[in-house]
């Protein structure tokens, strides 16, 4: 075995036509085929293992969901019951709003944050990143243990102090700030990093100079050139936050609200087996074909960046 | 239209320049913190307060309309009984998980990587980048769909009765992987992109057979970052709530099932402060992880530049 890797080795170092005609020159490398049969055949083994353990458990749900049941047969009810079934609409409604507002919140929080850690000292920036970073080390249902003693110790001493409005108020089933508040926190280190990878790629500080040379004020720049510049990577943070608030279960089943992947649960245990199952399976390809389409033209746009 | 004359004569307005440009920059500075406060305050409010609540929980009794007192119990407590069964029970499944997906993540990294098709590469990382970050409600209904008591697979092929179970260790090691095997990919990827081809032919003109080239060369190398995949895959499998409470319910003992549990009132009224105990060891742990996990990853960006 080792005198034929051996010679495929040396055939790859002598004859530069055995260089792999596919590999990138991108990344400074050419790669070559020194693999021979034997690990070419693991390999293919690997990658079909690979294939039906995360394929299986899609196409095992989507079999679930038209054909469980060995009396009726195949059916397409458990999709057309998507539209009528009860509840499904009001928490994806509470969902969509918490993710918008959520969105929203980061934002306003984190692109003024990442333009002056770009522009300021790296004090600055190991602080913020710090900051960003701290979320990570509290677990969300710890997160959530916290809020929750917080919210019992208010409801049992804040009733005669003007407090308590406001201790109502965040806790407003039809809009639960309480909520959006954990989420920002839970989105903070993964849309951090994404901004900043952002914002690291620009120039900041030249295109901040060109715009005031031609007469933009400080503000007019940020606002009309660099966040211009920022938008893929905003739609990226955007969406793996959008993702992440459809998905979320652990704060909010725990503090008692009923947002999207809370109902499908609860769905599930009332017997709505596979309608609830059809409705997961939906909503799990729609966040993946957002996400993949996001990773393929985010791909594309920095590939086509890079000659530039 | 520009305000600045490029004609002006440098040397008078000199010293006034650099007086102008150090205030500027003294100002850029403030700016830069006044910008950076609205976020400090917002995490010092959404999570520095309830993070100390739950700290100061931990430590104290908590009774309506009495005053609290300092105890030790709730940590005690937190780590006797069913409590640690639960604790070690998060700690077994998230290592075996944990460590089952950094030897898979790597083989099909490996074998991404060493293959001649750009685009199975590029399918791969796309994939990966989207199922890392998924996990909870919807993979526990694919797998309960597919390989629960009822699931297709399960019921076609008489599973149940060869002994299989989904809603066990087991079942939940299998389902975990889902989503640790993606995040193990993304994170060695690099480091297997960096290990030059020359290393390897550097052996074999040695006479390293290709077993003695993975013990000798490529496993040394990658080793940060191997330790340093299966460290952050343990903190997300040990971190993981939502998949295991709408799979098994509270059948099988994880931390975070019972901290829930806790939550809920079902345990006993005065446990809610032992549910906080049981956060602060999840978070020391956590802790734990992170102190090893950036030094590693600091070691393994060290080779590969």
């Amino acid at each position: 075995m080792a005198g034929v890797s051996n010679a495929g080795v040396s055939s790859a170092l002598y004859d530069p036509t055995v260089t792999d005609p596919t590999a990138t020159a991108g990344n400074g490398r050419t790669r070559k085929r020194t693999e021979r049969s034997r690990p070419r055949l693991g390999r293919t083994a690997i990658l079909v293992i690979s294939a039906l353990y995360f394929i299986g458990p899609l196409v095992g749900s989507f079999w679930f969901t038209v054909d469980s049941d060995p009396v009726t047969g195949f059916t397409w009810s458990a999709y057309s019951q998507i539209f009528s079934v009860s509840g499904l609409w009001p928490s994806l409604q509470l969902s969509l709003l918490l993710a918008v507002a959520t969105i929203a919140l980061v934002f306003l929080l984190l692109i003024p944050t990442v333009i002056a850690v770009r522009l300021g000292s790296p004090r600055l920036r190991s602080v913020v990143e710090f900051t960003c970073m701290l979320p990570l080390v509290v677990p969300s249902i710890a997160l959530t243990a916290g809020i929750n003693i917080l919210l019992r110790w208010g409801s049992d001493n804040l009733q005669p102090t003007p407090f308590w409005d406001t201790l109502v108020a965040i806790q407003n089933s039809s809009f639960p700030v309480v909520l959006l508040l954990a989420y920002v926190v839970m989105a903070l280190p993964l849309a951090f990093r994404t901004l900043d990878a952002g914002m690291r790629a620009l120039d900041v500080r030249t295109l901040l100079e060109a715009a005031q040379n031609n007469g933009a004020s400080r503000t007019r720049a940020i606002f009309f050139v660099v966040l211009p510049n920022l938008r893929g990577a905003m739609l990226n943070a955007g969406m793996l936050t959008l993702a992440l608030v459809l998905g979320e279960f652990t704060v909010s089943s725990i503090l008692g609200y009923t947002p999207f992947a809370v109902w499908i649960v609860n769905g599930n245990a009332a017997g709505d087996g596979t309608v609830t199952t059809a409705v997961s399976l939906v909503s799990m390809v729609l966040t993946w074909a957002l996400l993949l389409v996001l990773s393929l033209t985010g791909g594309r746009r920095s590939a086509a960046a890079k000659p530039a | 239209m520009s305000t600045i004359d490029p004609t002006a004569p440098v040397g008078a307005a000199g010293s006034d320049r650099s007086r102008r440009r150090l205030r500027s920059s003294l100002r850029q500075a403030a700016a830069g913190r006044l910008a950076v406060l609205p976020l400090l305050l917002f995490v010092a409010v959404a999570f520095g307060v309830p993070a100390l609540a739950m700290a100061y929980g931990a430590f104290t009794t908590y009774a309506p309309g009495q005053p609290s007192h300092y105890t030790g119990g709730n940590l005690t407590t937190s780590l006797s009984g069913g409590y640690l069964t639960a604790l070690l029970g998060s700690i077994k499944l998230s290592a075996t998980a944990a460590g089952i997906a950094t030897v898979a993540g790597l083989l099909l990294a490996q074998a991404v990587v060493t293959s001649r098709f750009e685009a199975l590469r590029h399918a791969v990382l796309s994939a990966s980048g989207v199922l890392a970050n998924f996990g909870g409600v919807p993979l526990a209904f694919a797998f309960v769909a597919t390989l629960g008591n009822n699931g297709v697979i399960t019921t076609r092929l008489g599973l149940t009765s060869a002994g299989w179970d989904l809603y066990s260790f087991w079942g939940l090691v299998l389902v975990y992987c889902y989503f640790l095997i993606p995040l193990m990919v993304l994170s060695v990827i690099p480091a297997l992109d960096g290990l030059r081809r020359q290393w390897r032919e550097a052996a074999q003109n040695n006479g390293a057979n290709s077993v003695q080239y993975w013990r000798y060369v490529a496993l040394p190398v990658l080793t940060p970052s191997l330790l340093g995949g299966f460290v952050l895959l343990f903190g997300s499998a040990f971190a993981a709530y939502a998949t295991a409470a709408a799979m098994v319910g509270s059948s099988i003992p994880l931390i975070t099932l019972q901290i829930a549990e806790a939550l809920n009132g079902n345990v006993s009224a005065d446990a809610s402060n032992i549910a906080l105990a049981m956060s602060l060891d999840m978070v020391v742990i956590s802790i734990l992880v992170m102190a090893l996990y950036l030094p590693l990853q600091r070691r393994s960006a060290r080779w590969l530049v």
